[in-house]
């Protein structure tokens, strides 16, 4: 087996086999830990014998909350950075990413506007979240559009984010009492919210999401040429951008809304993995698929044990490890630019 | 076969007995308002763990945090193997709390609203928790005593302005709050009862406002320099308080929640009032 390919880079197979070995790890360690201790040795007993009747709160601790949170939290890392791979190949900007186009700020407006004016459950503030992602999705790429290169895409997700940051302070002046608390949590981004219920409708819903992003690395490829390159190559560059662009809005608004707004994985993580595999999108999805499960999987377990038996929020952990960790990356000088190999 | 039948319907008899005779051991408390009332009814050392709000009293803060109240995490309260978990009734989310319910915690949410009658319930609710009646009775009826005492002091009504500063503008305290519930036990009356929570007051708007007094929570005067500070600051130089020298710097606990020293917060104010 080569270990690297043609373009100097790692090849694709053996790193989607480590990174998926180490997610397989992480995903364990997530589930073997927490602020109550379970032992290694009794867990086989617990997810698949007959649990002891004295072991029944750790056989639920186990079931129902640290094993839908883990494997959410794998799932929504996926969707964060195919997000981040899309975008960034779409807007051909190294900087975009849900965040920083205002998706995130935009699905928070929608699930804050839904909680503050209605009293409507879940299913409202979900769908309020995913029409918020949608609409700053849509403006940014019409404003992006109107301008060569990253500026325009900046100043759009500048704009958005003010707009949509400033009408969550305005809906957050209004709220109630009751209302406020149920608003703090979308400043700070949690998994805890996560339950087999959520699971169930997202984790299917995110996956063919998924799987149709990742079909896509041909005209993703193409876009690396250029937008004229990809339309002589055959593509019909509205009609992809626009389903592209719905198919994020689709993927992170609902996740979105369950999780509050999560920076840095769908940045960093399609850069790291562009560093170790080069740009051919046909590899980089899949594995930024399994590396941004890692990426969050590891966060979130960090979050929970970090200060147990209290939490820290998980954006705090995603930027203050991931942070210096790609600072450390760029500064060894290793080309992390939309080219790749 | 005769004694496995005694002892078949002994057993659940006994076990039942036991469960409704044993005190709770291992309190977990969430929310500042239900620790300070633990610790008054003496039961302090039963508690194995706080929230971030639990300040009050100073052994409240050698207690393990289990983070801030208002976002519970599930595991971090089991972790701490909890035989009772006391939860004042804006402790949350929602979800949090359903969820150690289903694992078997027992969950007690307490009364926790900015009234008087919340008070006395939420103490006699927390005591009954605690199997701890008796304390429970004595000390409502002490926090009636100095109620009543208090309240039985001349009153000279004023139209008073209640501020707190955390790291911003000065925000004043709306009708809904405890501060407010405070004020009128001592006969006061809140210039900003119409508004709701707290809000950002303005210099202008203190000014407009014209209130013949002011009281700030102590640890908001001590981080704008000093009462002197307070009183000199835009807006509030223009007000009667200020040139009345009517301006109070009052302990945060006292003023801003209703707690079992509220006698003591009535008395202050009247003395202030004056």
């Amino acid at each position: 087996m080569r270990l690297l390919s043609d373009s100097g880079k790692l090849a694709p197979q053996p790193v989607l086999t480590v990174l998926t070995c180490c997610l397989a790890v992480a995903a364990l360690a997530a589930t073997a830990s927490g602020a109550v201790f379970i032992p290694w040795t009794s867990m086989p007993g617990l997810l698949w014998g007959d649990v002891p009747p004295g072991d029944a709160l750790l056989h639920n601790i186990l079931i129902e909350i640290r094993l839908p949170r883990v494997l959410f939290s794998a799932v929504t890392g996926a969707a964060l950075a195919v997000a981040g791979v899309t975008m960034q190949a779409l807007f051909r900007n190294p900087l975009a990413e849900p965040g920083l186009v205002g998706i995130t700020l935009g699905a928070a407006l929608g699930a804050v506007f839904a909680i503050v004016m209605t009293s409507g459950g879940f299913l409202v503030v979900a769908t309020a979240a995913f029409l918020g992602s949608l609409a700053a999705t849509f403006l940014a790429y019409a404003v992006g559009s109107r301008y060569r290169g990253a500026a325009g895409l900046l100043l759009a997700g500048i704009a958005i984010n003010t707009v949509a940051a400033s009408g969550i302070g305005i809906l957050t002046y209004l709220a109630s009492d009751v209302q406020l608390r149920d608003l703090t949590f979308w400043n700070l981004g949690s998994l805890a919210g996560a339950d087999w219920r959520t699971l169930v409708w997202l984790g299917p819903w995110t996956m063919l999401l998924l799987i149709y992003l990742c079909r896509q690395w041909r005209v993703l490829n193409a876009l690396l040429l250029g937008e004229r390159e990809a339309a002589h190559l055959g593509f019909a560059l509205p009609s992809v951008r626009r389903r592209l662009i719905v198919a994020i809005a689709l993927l992170v608004g609902p996740l979105v809304a369950v999780t509050g707004g999560i920076g840095f994985v769908g940045l960093v993580v399609p850069h790291l993995v562009r560093m170790l595999l080069g740009a051919h999108h046909r590899y980089l999805m899949p594995a930024s698929v399994v590396a941004g499960a890692l990426t969050l999987t590891l966060a979130d377990w960090l979050s929970r044990v970090m200060v147990s038996p209290a939490e820290l929020p998980i954006g705090l952990v995603t930027s203050l490890v991931g942070g210096p960790f790609f600072f450390w990356l760029l500064l060894r000088g290793r080309s992390a630019s939309m080219q790749g190999g | 076969m005769r004694r496995t039948c005694f002892a078949a319907w002994c057993l659940p008899l006994m076990l039942a007995l036991g469960v409704a005779q044993a005190k709770p051991q291992r309190v977990v408390v969430l929310g500042g308002s239900v620790t300070e009332i633990v610790y008054d009814l003496g039961q302090g050392e039963r508690l194995v763990a706080g929230d971030d709000s639990s300040i009050y009293p100073a052994a409240a803060l050698k207690l393990p945090r289990v983070g801030y109240y208002r976002s519970v995490p599930v595991e971090g309260v089991v972790a701490m193997k909890p035989d009772l978990v006391l939860a004042s009734e804006n402790a949350g989310p929602p979800k949090a709390l359903e969820r150690l319910r289903a694992l078997g915690i027992d969950l007690e949410v307490v009364s926790d609203s900015p009234s008087i009658e919340s008070l006395y319930r939420r103490i006699e609710q927390i005591a009954r928790e605690l199997q701890a009646p008796e304390e429970g009775e004595k000390l409502i009826a002490q926090v009636r005593r100095e109620v009543q005492a208090a309240q039985a002091l001349p009153s000279t009504p004023r139209r008073a302005l209640v501020l707190l500063n955390r790291t911003g503008p000065m925000m004043a305290a709306g009708g809904d709050t405890a501060a407010n519930a405070v004020l009128r036990l001592a006969g006061l009356e809140n210039v900003l009862a119409s508004q709701k929570g707290y809000k950002p007051i303005s210099a202008e708007g203190l000014a407009t406002l014209q209130p013949d007094m002011i009281i700030i929570s102590a640890a908001s005067a001590k981080a704008a320099g000093g009462i002197d500070k307070v009183k000199a600051g835009a807006g509030i130089a223009a007000t009667p308080a200020a040139r009345e020298n009517r301006i109070l710097a009052m302990d945060d606990l006292l003023i801003l929640g209703l707690g079992p020293r509220v006698g003591l917060a009535i008395e202050q104010l009247k003395a202030a009032a004056k």
